[in-house]
């Protein structure tokens, strides 16, 4: 997997050890200090996760480990207005796919990656559990329903000016 | 305290929420306000009324009367017509699909006729982040019962006996499960409430988090005192914001009333509760698998025995139980076990939840007794089919489910009719398909899901399910053979037979079944090289039919990729090896001039 090279400032390593910390520095609570630096940072590039490592004082592997083996982790960078696209059973069905298609066209980028210019990212996940309203998209945290493919151009154009 | 002649109850779940149900909330509290109503008419935030379909709802109390699809303008005219002059306004009353008329009265609703509803009793009637309501509605009376009169033998034994079985997918008997746990020695023993519900397309747990917090909180207190515990550890998915919110807030609330913490009612019993989140991996909700994610490790799952009553989270004897199984705690001690062995069939006791989804029309969560029928459920309770199409299937257990047909139909629901008939209960989604659905296409829908979410400790799981995944391509692409569908067979009852936990043993369910009811669909796909529904994109191509095509550009002009020619007023033409089969011509024709070959 690749990430992005980043150099950390002193204060960033100062949050992380402040986050550990506020878990008492228990290996335990791994997968809460990594939400919280999340959090704060977007995204777990490599050498947040040397950190992290340091803090709670296990190896750098055991949370590379962790980070990617669950989907809530990622570590390359969102864009500006991360889209979702619901493809859960009950949004597939009702024609998910095809709206996801059309985001492809249209941003140019395959799922899991970020726009050029930072502004978008598209992600799959899994079940918002407002089926009622399926094909469902979310954009940050605003949630559209009944999203067709005629929809998404419309979508695309609120985030236009921004 | 006011005492109010008409409560409005706005939905707060998510679904009705991401329709502006919040904003419609204050519009309303605004409205009430400038009328000077604020101590007649009581405006609450409440859980999920299941009826998902046609929201925003906002229902009135006394009469019943049940608003869908309540935009946050709509907020002046209810306050001005219904609670001021007593009329109902009619354009925004549920209209019966059937009969074409208003029904002003929630309890006349199809949808609600034949639902009994106990694990979702209070969800839609109360405001989940107010502790009053629930004490109101008897709340925390069951923990007073069982802390003051039972010793936990005896609080096992109503369990036993009302016949529960757990709801998060497998079954297994409730009470036994807690018998176990009370048996073994070791201390501190913990109890765990799974409420990482990853199926897709199920979202019962999160209503109930959402809508009635402290019941969950409730049973596992009993729980806890039943097995000697005195803590709670709720495990949650990240990806439910607000159940996060309203858990948080109610296990506050309940701290402040002494119904966590120490010594409990003045009975000397200690529980508390805290909340560990999930980080999206579909395999946390088996249990092993869970308590290793709640030790910050990965959420892979071992070997059982040892059992998690035996050596679970950090060691410990846990019980795990489900959100669903513990909203019916509560009611089971209020109401007795014999009332509760009343309801269901001969092995599944009381009620399930199914969130209903798909092709469906009224889609939402609904509560049934164990043994009504899949026909009652998607005809009577769901309205029937969208559009007027046929229905193809049903599926059921989520990812680990089958898919079942017409001739399931009739059948009774529960745990081991569903078994007989190559699907499971699992968590209780319920996705509807018809007509225009390739089986084919949905098996490998799903694998692609399992592909995904494996854990990659086992072989036959990663390797397996990818395998399948493969030949489910070459299917779809119509590059099989019939051998590939033998073969197809045979490794998904390798892997049903050889993986390590529930997740690769009830993966392969959704091709077997469907290989099981609709082989003829898969021979078309190897044989014939078509799709019978018209899915496949590899099997299919779009063509125009030169005798409807009135030449009106709709087609060319909607066409993403520019691959249609034709003048106006001309026959138009797809050019096949431009196509991407997207299907917009399709959509945007009104001549019923384009078909699928």
């Amino acid at each position: 997997m690749t990430s992005v090279k980043l150099k950390l400032k002193e204060k960033d390593v100062q949050k992380i050890k402040e986050i550990c910390k506020s878990f008492n520095n228990d290996p335990g609570e791994l997968i809460n200090v990594l939400h919280k630096t999340q959090e704060f940072f977007g995204y777990l590039p490599a050498e947040v996760q040397e950190e992290v490592a340091l803090g709670l004082n296990i190896p750098v592997a055991k949370v590379y480990g962790v980070v990617t083996f669950y989907s809530f982790f990622t570590m390359l960078p969102k864009g500006r207005y991360p889209i979702s696209i619901c493809t859960g059973t009950a949004c597939y069905v009702r024609g998910a796919e095809k709206v996801l298609d059309e985001f492809k066209r249209i941003l140019k980028v395959s799922v899991g990656e970020t726009t050029p210019d930072g502004k978008f990212s598209l992600t799959c996940l899994r079940c918002v559990g407002a089926c009622g309203l399926a094909p469902v998209v979310m954009v940050g945290d605003k949630t559209y329903g009944r999203v067709t493919t005629d929809g998404v151009k419309d979508i695309l154009k609120e985030y236009e000016n921004e | 305290m006011a005492k109010f002649k008409m409560h409005m109850l706005v939905c707060g779940g998510t679904g009705c929420r991401a329709s502006a149900s919040d904003m419609l909330y204050k519009n309303l509290k605004k409205e009430i306000q400038e009328k000077g109503l604020e101590n007649e008419v009581q405006v609450v935030t409440t859980g999920c009324f299941g009826f998902c379909e046609q929201g925003p709802i906002v229902k009135m109390i006394p009469d019943n009367t049940f608003y869908v699809g309540v935009k946050p303008e709509d907020a002046a005219e209810i306050v001005a017509e219904h609670a001021i002059k007593g009329r109902k306004v009619n354009r925004l009353l549920y209209k019966d699909p059937v009969k074409k008329e208003h029904v002003s009265d929630s309890r006349h609703m199809g949808f609600y006729k034949k639902q009994i509803r106990i694990a979702l009793r209070n969800c839609g009637l109360m405001d989940p982040e107010n502790i009053g309501e629930y004490l109101a509605a008897d709340g925390y009376e069951a923990l007073g019962k069982v802390l003051a009169e039972m010793t936990p033998e005896e609080a096992i034994q109503v369990v036993i006996d009302s016949g529960l079985r757990g709801r998060g997918g497998g079954g297994f008997p409730t009470g036994l499960k807690w018998k176990i746990a009370h048996g073994v020695k070791g201390d501190p023993k913990y109890v765990v409430c799974n409420a990482d519900e990853g199926d897709p397309g199920a979202f019962m747990d999160r209503s109930i988090l959402e809508g009635d917090p402290h019941s969950v909180l409730e049973a596992m207190a009993i729980n806890g005192y039943c097995i000697g515990a005195s803590k709670g550890l709720i495990y949650i998915r990240a990806e439910y914001p607000l159940a996060i919110k309203r858990l948080k807030i109610a296990i506050e609330q309940a701290r402040e009333y002494g119904l966590l913490g120490n010594d409990i009612l003045g009975s000397g019993f200690n529980f508390d509760i805290e909340l560990r989140y999930g980080a999206g991996a579909f395999v946390c909700g088996e249990e092993t698998a869970l308590i290793h994610s709640m030790e910050g490790l990965r959420g892979e799952p071992t070997f059982k025995p040892p059992f998690p009553a035996q050596s679970g989270y950090m060691g410990m004897p846990t019980n795990v139980n489900n959100v669903e199984t513990y909203a019916n705690i509560p009611v089971i001690f209020n109401k007795g076990a014999k009332w509760f062995s009343s309801i269901g069939t001969e092995k599944s006791k009381g009620t399930k939840v199914f969130a209903l989804a798909g092709k469906i029309n009224n889609v939402g969560l609904i509560e049934v007794p164990m043994g009504i029928t899949l026909r009652e459920v998607i005809f009577e309770i769901g309205g029937g089919i969208k559009g007027g199409k046929k229905f193809k299937a049903v599926q059921t257990g989520g990812p680990s489910g089958g898919c079942l047909t017409e001739k399931h139909l009739d059948a009774p629901i529960d745990y081991d009719n569903l078994l007989a008939s190559g699907s499971m209960m699992g968590s209780g989604g319920m996705i509807v398909m018809d007509e225009d659905d390739c089986m084919v296409s949905v098996a490998k829908f799903y694998l692609e899901f399992t592909v995904e979410e494996s854990c990659g400790k086992c072989s036959p799981c990663r390797i397996g399910n990818k395998r399948l995944h493969e030949s489910l391509d070459k299917i779809t692409k119509g590059q099989a053979t019939l051998e590939d569908l033998d073969k197809l067979r045979n490794l998904a009852n390798v892997i049903k037979d050889t993986s390590l936990c529930g997740l690769g043993q009830t993966s392969p369910n959704p091709v077997l079944s469907t290989l099981d009811n609709f082989y003829e669909e898969y021979v078309a796909h190897v044989i014939d090289h078509t799709c019978p529904s018209g899915k496949c994109k590899d099997l299919i191509r779009y063509e125009i039919i030169p005798e409807n095509c009135v030449g009106c550009t709709a087609c060319a002009r909607n066409c993403p990729v520019n691959c249609i020619s034709g003048e106006r007023k001309q026959v138009h033409l797809i050019d096949q090896s431009l196509c991407i089969k997207c299907g917009a011509c399709m959509e945007k024709c009104k001549f019923n001039a384009v078909t699928i070959i």
